[in-house]
């Protein structure tokens, strides 16, 4: 009897399961995977914002799944799992997701994929990006505007092509305003541990430094800042609470209108493979309000960012000299998004 | 010299939380149980002690909350272990699943709320000092009282211990809880003093350094302090290497503590003798009082 009932508990279970995945069929599922938790202000919180704008705006007609927390190296599995569950487009939010999302997403040639901050695309693929190395460009040059020691710190996460991109970009705005201006580098190799960021804050303020930028994801190395009487900018995210007395600006990332945008387009089937890599003028690529600093270096960043929505400025724009000394007369998307080399001026070898 | 200063308060900040985790975890081996727990029990500790803090704006009371939180957690695996007599190494991994998604899950609207820390002198603060009064303690109750005999018997021997009328449930329990309350406080010291905020997951796989540190110093007190300052010592120091830009690989220089520390845990376990003296014989194993 007992195991009559039980069974019976099962059966009652999976209908109850069919008749929830048959109301699940009428809505189009979207999914995303993230490299860190949505709690971490930063990064994947962003993409999270973006996820909400999505349900928001389309409301019942979608469903909006996530998987936060991927590690980079086994992320096939997870990738995989939310293709057998019926997504119909997933959005794979990390540059180390890269080859996994195109090995399955081979598999699964019905599915739509999206690939963040990534280069190779296929059928089913699309990779997307934002142009971050425009915010980067105008926090150099407030960066060289505020320094006192013509120092700044820059602690990145990986030495890939994004994050190199960002530092030269960011070498570019702060030498148009001081030519002789310095960076020191130092990479975390990790995108998100609080204390290992503010660890590499510390160090580069007692280097010398008075200025610290970061390219990994949390909030700790503004936090430093605060607390040393020293100025930075936020990551990612506006996180002027971190650092009320510290924080210029922030270059935040608003993936909200490119999701609704792509899931849009997938729900009535004009979804096609591209690269996308929208910047401040399409609104992905957002400065927070500028703070902390005095009145005309406050006209000068917002000038530059009225200018670079307009596409008056381009911070690659120009001829480019790279360390070596060679010059590029014409730096185009492609070499931004390969871009292994630094800038004139980065007394700093990068880690190949 | 004031860049010297700042690199070593740098350095002993990273180290403190290493060195706190460690210790509790000695005395928990010692006693002859092995808690894999510790990153869990660290992470509760950190969201626990960070919560008090904001609720209160009282960091000391957040010292506190973070005490308790790791030593409940470590009372759950007391629970489990000692009295219902389940797999140790299984148990302390739970521990560490449960304790980093609870903590996420309590944590949650705590996310870029801005704290009061715990105030400190050119980045010397109070638990920093208390770290080192507990390493003096560890090894003073561990090898100079009654009560470190009985612990160290317990673990050594636990039928022996049990047959000369000592109850090892109830060391053991005490034990635990000991460990339990410094992961707790390593944890609160990662949110209230070294990056006060909290984000998920902080701890960044902190509590396992703790636990093979334990190791490297042959579960004796005052190799945990060499162990935990070589680590922070060499992390920090990469990073200053670092910004003289040699050119150095920094991937090669982030794995450094590491290697570090593996190469000395293959020398010191090279020294049969060193380890047959110290390390508790029952290590991981369940107690049943035979009568």
């Amino acid at each position: 009897m007992k195991k009559l009932m039980l069974s019976a508990a099962v059966v009652a279970m999976a209908l109850g399961a069919a008749s929830a995945s048959a109301n699940a069929a009428d809505k189009f599922k979207a999914c995303w995977i993230y490299l860190g938790a949505i709690g971490d202000f930063g990064w994947t919180y962003q993409h999270n914002e973006g996820v909400k704008q999505v349900q928001a705006e389309l409301g019942d007609k979608v469903e909006t799944v996530f998987v936060e927390n991927v590690a980079e190296a086994d992320s096939a599995t997870a990738i995989e799992r939310l293709a057998r569950d019926g997504c119909k487009i997933i959005f794979t939010t990390s540059f180390g997701y890269m080859e996994p999302t195109l090995e399955v997403a081979a598999k699964y040639p019905d599915v739509k994929f999206e690939h963040a901050t990534g280069y190779k695309t296929a059928d089913n693929v699309t990779t997307y990006n934002a142009k971050f190395h425009q915010g980067r460009y105008v926090q150099g040059q407030i960066a060289a505007k505020m320094s006192k020691t013509g120092v700044a710190g820059y602690i990145g996460s990986f030495p890939i092509p994004e994050v190199v991109a960002g530092i030269n970009a960011f070498m570019l705005g702060a030498q148009s305003v001081n030519p002789d201006f310095k960076v020191k580098i130092v990479w975390a190799n990790t995108w998100f541990d609080p204390g290992k960021e503010g660890d590499a804050a510390k160090v580069l303020f007692s280097q010398g430094a008075d200025i610290i930028v970061q390219h990994t994801d949390s909030a700790a190395p503004i936090t430093v800042a605060e607390e040393q009487k020293k100025l930075g900018f936020g990551q990612a995210s506006d996180q002027i609470k971190f650092g009320p007395h510290a924080q210029m600006t922030a270059t935040m990332d608003n993936w909200g209108p490119y999701y609704v945008r792509r899931v849009k387009a997938a729900m009535d089937g004009t979804w096609k493979s591209q690269q996308s890599w929208d910047g401040m003028a399409e609104g992905t690529v957002k400065m927070a309000p500028i703070t902390n600093v005095p009145d005309d270096v406050k006209a000068m960043a917002e000038k530059t960012i009225a200018d670079i929505t307009s596409g008056a400025l381009d911070p690659f724009g120009g001829k480019v000299t790279k360390q070596d000394g060679t010059v590029v007369d014409k730096v185009d998307d492609g070499m931004i998004l390969g871009m292994n080399w630094y800038v004139k001026g980065i007394d700093d070898k990068l880690p190949q | 010299m004031e860049q010297f200063l700042a690199i070593f308060a740098t350095i002993v900040t990273a180290s403190t939380p290493l060195l706190i985790a460690a210790l509790g975890e000695l005395v928990v081996e010692r006693s002859g149980v092995l808690n894999l727990g510790v990153e869990g029990m660290m992470v509760m500790g950190a969201v626990a002690g960070f919560g008090v803090a904001f609720a209160t704006g009282n960091p000391y009371l957040g010292v506190v909350a973070s005490i308790i939180a790791g030593m409940l957690m470590s009372l759950l695996f007391g629970l489990l272990t000692l009295t219902l007599l389940s797999n140790q190494v299984a148990t302390g991994l739970a521990i560490t699943l449960l304790g980093l998604g609870l903590s996420a899950l309590i944590g949650e609207s705590l996310v870029g709320q801005p704290i009061a820390r715990i105030p400190n002198f050119h980045g010397i603060d109070i638990l920093i000092v208390a770290s080192f009064a507990l390493a003096g303690l560890t090894s003073w109750v561990l090898f100079k009282t009654r009560l470190g005999l009985v612990i160290r018997a317990v673990g050594d021997n636990h039928h022996s211990a049990h047959a000369m009328g000592f109850k090892v449930i109830a060391v053991r329990y005490l034990c635990v809880a000991f460990g339990g309350a410094c992961a707790g406080l390593a944890g609160g010291y990662l949110s209230l003093a070294y990056t006060p905020q909290w984000v998920e997951n902080m701890t960044a796989g902190r509590g396992w350094i703790a636990l093979a540190l334990v190791v490297f110093a042959t579960w004796l007190p005052g190799r945990v302090i060499i162990g935990a300052y070589l680590f922070g010592a060499i992390s920090i120091l990469a990073y200053t290497v670092q910004t003289f830009a040699w050119g150095i690989p920094s991937q090669w220089l982030s794995s450094l503590p590491y290697l570090v520390t593996v190469a000395a845990l293959v020398v010191i376990s090279g020294n049969r003798q060193l380890m047959r003296a110290n390390t508790p014989t029952c290590l991981g194993q369940s107690f049943v009082p035979d009568r």
